[in-house]
């Protein structure tokens, strides 16, 4: 059985806020497609403040679903709808102390009945904007829309490359086959598919991109590197890390890798993947270091 | 409160006698079977013996047709990738799409790899279609692969029957009986069945044991190449304290039997009843009249199956769910899919598998504790409402799906 923390067994088998809400007036119903769970969250709104004085659920699901749906009730009340908006599945697993990586989906399911409880009230249409896939790696909770997304956008080819660019595949190994499967999908679908194209290069050694066209400036330059960074950031965050420019020397780029990601063992992967974004966006070659590579000045 | 322990289809509880059995093999009898010394023919004849009582509980004509493995899943592979092996002209697997993943994630792979995976349907009772059966046999077929009861349901299925029919085609035929032994009488001589896995923690022998039975004449390449145990069929040293663990068990296995068809059964009917007759919007699912005599699964619509297992896990009791939830899957089982059971009810099965050593107050108090936990769940479930299912479910309560 999943390893749940106190929190989400205390919230599962004490729920809060459940079963109907007579004076309801936005009303979200979901369902994640990932457990076939389904929730109905009720909100009672107060109409010149826009604060929740009330909000239940009810949950078909399992005991994360159930567990999630208590959490958000409790999260919101009190809440303005814009404030409430701001409440991501990320918050509700942390009021929960975390979930198991499979499970994560019940907190996005949270969220969205949220978003459609709140846009019900509003009288607007809501439409989920976000796809979720299957779980592909567990060690590091990505899916396959993840993957499929960032190997299209970037040409990937390679398992490795993959794991520069999201972390799938860098912990047990277990879901190379999957991702494996995932770049023959993508790459059988890309223009001119079915010809024989030579191997794809290794990637630890990448091609030396061609000049561009005109040198940028010192100050172009941060700037690029500045969009890379914030490119990365929200990737980062998911897993309670970060990621900040600390000097640029020359062809060395120095970041500080905050929280989570610093001296995690994917530190090294990460920082290949910034580099390999780097060295696109830039047009020339670069190296991505810790700052504590920094040279001590004398 | 002692706990109570209805989840032996997943895995059972060793006997005490079976452990008593197996001890001295990890101290004075210590010894490697290939030796020569008399470390090693202690362990031999011990051997022996094992293997005489596994032919015995399957009723194998010879004892050189039980080849000890690491468990059922490695003599599922082994008999459908040497059967694949052997027969290069073949390259046609005929399987039911209701087997345990040993089998079917196998041919999935072998798919990949270039196979013909035919899975046979089943229909709402989880029975196959023998027509359908009989015109999928050809001669590019190299194994039929159909398990002798389903793991989730107990759902027997004829595989005596389906083994004379490809025999008579020339087609090899394996079953995987890895929840079969044990619970039903099985007499292997007086069948066509050419290949048989079992696995010993399902009839209290330890874990990490388990046999291929390889009928004599059959083709066979082995899986794991290496020293000449087993005849060469299987390398690797003997795991001699499991497979004496395991010849124990299967001589308890024997003696068990008729309890295991009489008091076993009552107990399960017993709790099926129980439950049944308590609760309103839940059924047994799989094919209720032919089935293990150990096996009740029991559909409990418009709730999840993890939720009733947590609860039920609070009051002591350990049993199992077909819910996606519980399996890390992003699907409820394929079993209760294949089956077409709805999905707001595939959700909610609930799998309650006995052993000889469950008892009647055990069995009393389950059927006292289920019906507040479904009633409980029921109230938190949008397609409820507190005088029964909402009056259109699928209507009252549609949502978005993500
Ligand atoms: C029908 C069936 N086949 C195969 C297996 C796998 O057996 P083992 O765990 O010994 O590999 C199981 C056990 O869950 C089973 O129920
Ligand atoms: S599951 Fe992807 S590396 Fe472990």
């Amino acid at each position: 059985m999943w390893e749940y923390s106190d929190k989400v067994r205390e919230h599962f088998f004490n729920p809060r806020n459940s079963g109907p809400l007579e004076e309801a007036n936005g009303i979200g119903d979901v369902g994640s497609i990932q457990c076939g769970d389904a929730l109905r969250l009720m909100l009672k709104v107060e109409p010149e403040t826009e604060i929740i004085q009330d909000a239940h659920f009810q949950t078909f699901g399992c005991g994360s679903a159930i567990a999630s749906s208590s959490a958000l009730t409790e999260m919101i009340k009190g809440m303005t709808l814009d404030e409430a908006l701001k409440v991501s599945n990320q918050d509700i697993a942390d009021f929960l102390d975390g979930l198991p990586p499979e499970k994560m989906h019940c907190s996005v399911m949270g969220r969205e009945a949220l978003q459609a409880a709140i846009a019900n009230y509003r009288g607007e249409e809501w439409s989920d904007d976000h796809e979720e896939g299957a779980l592909v790696c567990k060690c590091f909770a990505i899916d396959a829309v993840m993957i499929e997304d960032v190997v299209t956008a970037n040409n990937l080819n390679t398992v490795e490359e993959v794991t520069f660019y999201t972390k799938a595949g860098g912990g047990c190994a277990a879901c190379h086959e999957g991702i494996e499967e995932i770049l023959a999908k993508v790459k059988a679908s890309r223009p001119g598919a079915g010809e024989t194209s030579p191997p794809p290069a290794c990637p630890a050694t990448p091609e030396a991109p061609k000049p561009p066209s005109k040198k940028l400036s010192i100050v172009e330059k941060i700037a690029k590197i500045q969009e890379v960074l914030e490119s990365v950031r929200p990737m980062l965050q998911r897993d309670h890390g970060d990621v900040e420019l600390a000097d640029v020397q020359g062809k060395k780029i120095y970041v500080h890798l905050k929280g989570a990601c610093s001296g995690c063992m994917m530190e090294a992967a990460t920082l290949g993947g910034i580099q390999q974004k780097m060295i696109e966006t830039l047009g020339e070659l670069v190296q991505v270091l810790p700052s504590s590579h920094m040279p001590v000045e004398a | 409160m002692e706990p109570i322990y209805l989840d032996n289809n997943a895995t059972t509880r060793v006997d005490p006698a079976v452990v008593e059995a197996m001890l001295p093999f990890f101290t004075e009898h210590f010894g490697n079977a290939s030796s020569i010394h008399a470390f090693g023919s202690e362990v031999g004849k011990a051997l022996k013996k094992a293997r005489g009582q596994v032919q015995a509980l399957l009723g194998a004509e010879h004892d050189s047709e039980i080849i000890f493995t690491s468990c059922g899943t490695e003599s599922d592979s082994t008999a459908i990738l040497s059967a694949l092996k052997a027969q290069p002209e073949r390259n046609t697997v005929i399987t039911t799409n209701v087997e345990h993943p040993a089998i079917l994630t196998l041919c999935e792979w072998l798919e990949k790899e270039g196979y013909i995976v035919h899975k046979l349907k089943v229909d709402k009772k989880g029975r196959i279609d023998m027509d359908e059966y009989r015109s999928l046999l050809h001669d590019r077929v190299a194994i039929v692969s159909v398990m002798w009861a389903n793991n989730e349901t107990g759902t027997i299925f004829p595989v005596a029957e389906m083994a004379e029919i490809a025999s008579a085609k020339g087609i090899m035929f394996h079953t995987d009986a890895v929840q079969a032994v044990g619970k039903i009488p099985i007499d292997l001589k007086n069948t066509k069945i050419d290949m048989l896995s079992l696995s010993g923690h399902k009839l209290h022998a330890p874990k990490g044991i388990g046999v291929l039975y390889l009928r004599r004449g059959c083709r066979f390449r082995p899986l794991l190449r290496g020293g000449h145990q087993e005849r060469g069929r299987r390398a690797g040293t003997e795991a001699s304290a499991s497979i004496v663990a395991l010849g124990k068990a299967c001589e308890m296995a024997m003696h068990n039997m008729e309890a295991e068809n009489t008091t076993v059964r009552r107990l399960r009917d017993k709790l099926e009843t129980g439950i049944l007759s308590q609760i309103t919007h839940c059924f047994p699912t799989g094919d209720v009249s032919n089935r293990l005599p150990n096996t009740s699964n029991i559909a409990f619509e418009y709730i999840e199956g993890e939720a009733i297992l947590l609860l039920l896990n609070k009051m002591g009791i350990a049993a199992s769910s077909g819910s996606a939830c519980t399996s890390g899957s992003l699907e409820p089982s394929h079993v209760m899919r294949a089956m077409g059971i709805p999905y707001t009810a595939a959700h909610g099965t609930i799998r309650f598998s006995l052993s000889v050593y469950n008892t009647e107050e055990e069995i009393d108090r389950v059927i006292a504790a289920v019906p507040p936990i479904v009633a409980q769940l029921r109230k938190l479930s949008p397609y409820w409402t507190d005088k029964g299912p909402a009056a259109n479910p699928e209507a009252a309560f549609a949502p978005t799906y993500a």
